[in-house]
């Protein structure tokens, strides 16, 4: 079974991964051809709309090599994940055909006016349905972050012991939960990060080249400031998402800063290397060989307050320690004796329902409801199981934030150097910057799922079902055969993005 | 003219019109071939279906899941 686990999940992060290769683009770079479509609007300099179109058609590639790769996500939750699929499929139903109806439809009558509608339809008409292209695609994402940030923090719903399935009671606590709220704005404005990033690359190269320097100077002055903005409110929605993982999976938290045991005015790692896993079990006090802190950063980060107790992986296993507001959560132990409770519960009221014993029926209810919190539990054997993979969100969560500051100083010279009077291409080392950008920007907004996803491992849906308890029964030789057919299809699919899309880049404007 | 040739027309132009397009359709066209004739038929079909006919059946199919997965008290 842990195989199946493995495999189970690891094809459903390359998918995702996969996936998540072409989202960002089509976000970030939408809201380049949205802004340089305007310009050429309100100016009418037909250089403003050779830009657009280059742009436009870059957009296009990757829409196109992207365009239905998170179905088969949807296929793997019906094959790979189905108890996952029945336990949820209430709440995650509602989120994912509202998009399905909403952005397939926005997106697919607006992009084509985009593509097709150059001088057959009006400069107004056109600006609009490109606009109405990037917010249909944005709007796409934000359903499924919603969904995704209710299984980070499931809310809005009640648990039908009948059916056996998680029923939305309230839409509007799944839809505007502040966890997917922050999600929502993160996720969609990091995307705008990678778009700038891919712009200011591939604009550096023409630069290096010395090919249509003047439009790719004007692209890069478009892009920088866009860029500024985006990775700013990206590091304020980190903070806020930090915030929320600090009061709703402090095991993530603990995770993320690789803290073992907590302490008051916690300090932020900036830097560190871990040690070993078995080395910490014997001195978990002080579990990195070397790191750099920065004084109570951790402890304001994720309380406002810097005399805050932040608790470390094992505190939350001994559940002993006050939270912020005061109460002592339960240890891992009760809250696997807790679940166990809930499950036979379960099972006893579904027994009782057939025997016709209402009281039996009422009483075994009330005890599920009563633990129903902690239902997940009831699958874990052991506290060990309840610890992510420390060292990959610690690393994961490093290398966003680093290079993530990395492209706050690269926008910002570049804005700055876009005011000088021989900016850009007297700069080769900096152009040869800006073209890594390119891959990093990338690499940054994988790692940001990474540390989001691994960091709430073992919990598909937090505290109410491990990936253990979600898998279908398959053989696990059949999820290693789809994984290759996976791997094989999305490699020949990646060649072919980048050949066209270099060929097109190659082409010029 | 009727609007709805004007958009039939609308489109047929330009997909006559397309260079790169072509080759992106044709590239969707096999990618959605693969995902829906192959993948989706032969590799991932429903897998409750495959177990109760009704909610009724895949209801107490998950249950009993979850009986096997729990820890036992």
């Amino acid at each position: 079974m842990e195989d199946l686990v493995l495999w189970s999940r690891a094809q459903f992060a390359l998918t995702a991964m996969y996936h998540w290769l072409f989202v960002p683009l089509t976000l970030g770079l939408g809201v380049i051809i949205g802004i340089v479509e305007t310009i050429y609007y309100k100016t009418k300099k037909e250089q403003w709309k050779t830009i657009t179109k280059f742009w436009m058609r870059l957009f296009g590639v990757n829409f196109a090599i992207g365009v239905a790769t998170g179905l088969i996500l949807e296929f793997q939750f019906g094959t790979n994940w189905s108890n996952y699929s029945w336990f949820v499929g209430d709440i995650f139903g509602a989120p994912l055909a509202i998009e399905g109806i909403m952005a397939f439809f926005l997106e697919s009558t607006f992009i084509a006016i985009m593509f097709f509608g150059w001088n057959k339809v009006s400069k107004g008409f056109h600006l609009t349905a490109t606009w109405l292209t990037v917010f249909g695609a944005s709007i796409s994402a934000l359903w499924i972050l919603i969904a995704n940030a209710w299984m980070q923090y499931p809310i809005g719903m009640t648990f039908n012991p009948d059916t056996v399935r998680n029923e939305m009671t309230n839409f509007w606590a799944v839809a505007l939960s502040p966890i997917a709220m922050n999600k929502v704005f993160h996720t969609v404005l990091s995307c705008w990060v990678v778009g700038a990033a891919a712009c200011i690359g591939v604009s550096s190269w023409f630069l290096l080249k010395k090919r249509h320097i003047d439009l790719a100077k004007k692209s890069i002055k478009i892009a920088a400031p866009i860029g500024i903005i985006a990775i700013l409110l990206t590091i304020y929605t980190g903070d806020g998402s930090a915030y929320h993982v600090a009061q709703k999976q402090p095991m993530k938290l603990a995770a993320m800063e690789g803290l073992y045991r907590g302490q008051t005015q916690a300090p932020l790692i900036a830097l560190g290397i871990l040690k070993p896993e078995e080395k910490i079990k014997q001195n978990d006090k002080n579990p990195f060989y070397l790191n750099i802190q920065i004084p109570y950063v951790l402890s304001f980060l994720g309380y406002r307050n810097i005399d805050a107790f932040v608790p470390g992986i094992n505190d939350i296993l001994d559940g002993a320690y006050p939270t912020q507001d005061g109460h002592i959560p339960l240890s891992a132990k009760e809250k696997m004796a807790s679940g166990k409770i809930a499950l036979q519960a379960l099972s006893d009221y579904r027994t009782a329902k057939k025997e016709g014993n209402i009281y039996k029926a009422e009483t075994s209810l009330q005890t599920l409801n009563a633990n129903y919190a902690n239902f997940g539990y009831g699958f874990i054997t052991e506290e060990s199981q309840l610890i992510p993979s420390v060292p990959i969100t610690f690393y994961a969560f490093r290398f966003m934030v680093i290079v993530g500051t990395f492209f706050l100083f690269l926008f910002g010279l570049m804005w700055y150097l876009g005011y000088k009077k021989k900016p850009y291409e007297n700069y080769k080392l900096l152009n040869w910057l800006c073209i890594a950008g390119v891959p990093l920007a990338y690499m940054v907004s994988q790692s940001g799922w990474v540390v989001a996803e691994v960091g709430r491992q073992p919990w598909v849906i937090q505290d109410l079902m491990p990936t253990y308890s979600a898998i279908s029964s398959l053989q696990t030789s059949s999820v290693i055969t789809t994984f290759i057919i996976f791997c094989l299809l999305f490699t020949i699919l990646l060649i072919a993005e980048l050949k066209i899309m270099f060929k097109q880049i190659n082409k010029g404007f | 003219m009727n609007v709805f040739v004007k958009v039939f027309r609308f489109y047929y132009e330009g997909f006559r019109s397309m260079t790169l397009g072509k080759t992106l359709w044709i590239i969707i066209l096999i990618k959605l071939f693969i995902m829906f004739a192959i993948l989706k038929i032969f590799f991932f079909p429903n897998f409750l279906s495959s177990k109760a006919d009704n909610d009724k059946g895949k209801s107490e199919y998950i249950v009993n899941e979850m009986e096997k997965r729990a820890v036992k008290p």
